[in-house]
C-alpha cells in the first residue's frame, strides 16, 4: 500500500543533508509552509541554498532559518521587502549570497528541472544587469537569454487537501510556486490543511498528483 | 517664454486617464503604485479581466468587511477578489500568459522611459545590490503592450522621459506609450509624439521638462 503520510515532523524531515538546494513555496505569507520552515530550523541541516520568492520576513521562518546562518545562498524575485531584516542585515554584512531572478524566469527554471529540460531561452532580462555574462541567440529577430533548469535537493510546499497517494489541491492564491517547487525537486515534502481519504478527491480538481509528491503531513489551519 | 497657467494630473486622474483606453475583452497586468488604480475606474460593466502574477486571472476589488479571504491576495499583497469567470492558476501558467504574450496590456510605473521605448524601473542605480525585481522584466517583455503612467518628472524636476535610461534596464525597447501627470506620449519609431497634454500646456512648456525631443502626433 502506497501511504505517503507522515505522522511526525521528525519523519517528513528525514534526509535532508547539509548542502541542500531547498525550494520553498509561497507567495508573501499566502500558501507557504510554515511548519516546514520550522521543523527544517529544528532539523539542523546548514550550508543550505534556498529557493523563494521573497527572502523571508520579520525574524520568523525563513528569516530566524537564516539568521541561524544556515543559508549559504538565496535565490529570489522580491528579496527587499517591508520587513526583511533579517537579509539586508545578513546581505550587508556580506554573510548571504544573492541570486535576483526574474519572477517569471524563476517559476520557468524550476518547471523547466521538472520537466526535463536543461535549459531554455527566454527574452526576459535580455540587456539587463540581471543576464550580464550569459549566452544570447536570436529567434525570430527576438533577442533572448539563455537560462538554465534550477532543480531542488526538496521542495517544502503547502497544499489544501491530500490523500495518502500524496495527490494535492490548492487553496485559491495559496496555490503559486507550489506545484511547481513539487516538480522540480527531488524529494518533495508538502505540509496540508486536510489528509482525505484515497478516492475522495475530485480527479479534475486535483493539480499536483502524487507523481511528484514525496511526503505529507497534516498541519491544521489555525483554529479561526 | 512665459509659463502659461495649467493643472496637472493628479494621480488619481492619471489613472482615470489609462482606464479610458483600455477596452472591453483585454487582459491586464496593472503594476503597483498608479497602475493599481487604474481598476478603480474600469466599470465591472466593462469586461476587462485582470491578471496579478501570484496566480489570479478575473481579479476584482478589495473585498468589503464580509467577504475578506486571507488566501486570496494580488502581487502587491494586498487582500482582493475573485470576480465571476475568474480561474486560480500556479505560478508557472501564471507567468507563461505573461511571458507567451497572452496579455493584451500591462501597466507598470516606471523612473524612467527612453524615446526608443527602454524601460527602467527596478533599480535606482548598478550599485542597489539588492533591489527587487519581482516580475517586471518578465511583464515589460512579454505583454503584447505594455504602458507605463509615471510623473512627468522627478521630484527636483528632472525630465523622466529621456534620450537613453541612466538607471538599470528593466527591458529594451518595450514601452508603447507614456501616461504623465502632463501628458499622454506615444513611442514611436520616430521618437516620443505627443497625442493629448494637460489642458492649458503649451508644446513648449511640455518639451522643456522633457529630456528627449518631441513632437505632435499626426492625428493630434
Amino acid at each position: 500500500m502506497i501511504n505517503k503520510i507522515v505522522r511526525d515532523m521528525a519523519e517528513a524531515m528525514q534526509g535532508i543533508a547539509d548542502g541542500s538546494t531547498v525550494l520553498v513555496g509561497g507567495f508573501g505569507s499566502v500558501g507557504q509552509p510554515d511548519a516546514l520552515i520550522e521543523a527544517l530550523i529544528e532539523q539542523g541541516a546548514t550550508d543550505l541554498t534556498v529557493v523563494a520568492n521573497n527572502a523571508g520576513t520579520g525574524r520568523v521562518g525563513l528569516a530566524r532559518l537564516m539568521e541561524l546562518g544556515r543559508v549559504r545562498k538565496i535565490i529570489c524575485s522580491f528579496p527587499r521587502s517591508a520587513g526583511s531584516v533579517v537579509f539586508e542585515e545578513l546581505y550587508k554584512a556580506g554573510k548571504l549570497e544573492l541570486e535576483i531572478v526574474p519572477q517569471g524566469t524563476l517559476a520557468e527554471r524550476m518547471r523547466a528541472a521538472g520537466a526535463g529540460v536543461p535549459a531554455f531561452y527566454t527574452p526576459t532580462g535580455y540587456g539587463t544587469l540581471l543576464t550580464e555574462g550569459k549566452p544570447t541567440a536570436e529567434f525570430n529577430g527576438t533577442p533572448c537569454v539563455l537560462e538554465k533548469a534550477l532543480q531542488g535537493d526538496v521542495a517544502l510546499i503547502q497544499a489544501h487537501h491530500a490523500d495518502r497517494w500524496g495527490n494535492l489541491t490548492y487553496r485559491r492564491s495559496g496555490r503559486n510556486f507550489n506545484p511547481v517547487m513539487a516538480m522540480a525537486a527531488k524529494l518533495t515534502i508538502a505540509q496540508v490543511d486536510e489528509v482525505e481519504p484515497l478516492g475522495t478527491l475530485d480527479p479534475e480538481a486535483v493539480v499536483t498528483p502524487g507523481i511528484f509528491v514525496s511526503r505529507v503531513i497534516r498541519v491544521p489551519l489555525a483554529a479561526g | 517664454m512665459s509659463e502659461t497657467s495649467f493643472t496637472p494630473l493628479s494621480r488619481k486622474d492619471m489613472a482615470r486617464r489609462v482606464a479610458q483606453d483600455i477596452p472591453e475583452g483585454w487582459y491586464v497586468n496593472l503594476g503597483i503604485g498608479i497602475p493599481t488604480m487604474v481598476a478603480d475606474y474600469v466599470p465591472l460593466e466593462r469586461e476587462v479581466v485582470f491578471h496579478s502574477e501570484n496566480g489570479v486571472l478575473g481579479m476584482g476589488p478589495a473585498p468589503g468587511p464580509d467577504d475578506a479571504d486571507a488566501w486570496l491576495i494580488n502581487a502587491g499583497k494586498q487582500q482582493v477578489t475573485l470576480r465571476r469567470g475568474g480561474a486560480y492558476v500556479h505560478h508557472a501558467d501564471s507567468f507563461a500568459m505573461i511571458r507567451g504574450g497572452h496579455l493584451d496590456l500591462c501597466v507598470l510605473g516606471a523612473f524612467e522611459v527612453a524615446q526608443n521605448g527602454d524601460i527602467a524601473n527596478w533599480a535606482t542605480s548598478a550599485n542597489d545590490t539588492a533591489p527587487a525585481v519581482g516580475g517586471a522584466m518578465d511583464l515589460a517583455a512579454g505583454a503584447k503592450r505594455l504602458w507605463v503612467v509615471m510623473e512627468h518628472t522627478t521630484k527636483d524636476g528632472r525630465p523622466r522621459l529621456v534620450e537613453s535610461c541612466t538607471y538599470p534596464l528593466t527591458a529594451m525597447r518595450s514601452v508603447r506609450r507614456v501616461y504623465t501627470n502632463l501628458a499622454v506620449i506615444d513611442v514611436t519609431p520616430r521618437g516620443f509624439e505627443v497625442v493629448e497634454m494637460a489642458p492649458g500646456l503649451s508644446f513648449d512648456e511640455l518639451q522643456a521638462k522633457t529630456g528627449a525631443k518631441l513632437r505632435m502626433t499626426e492625428a493630434a
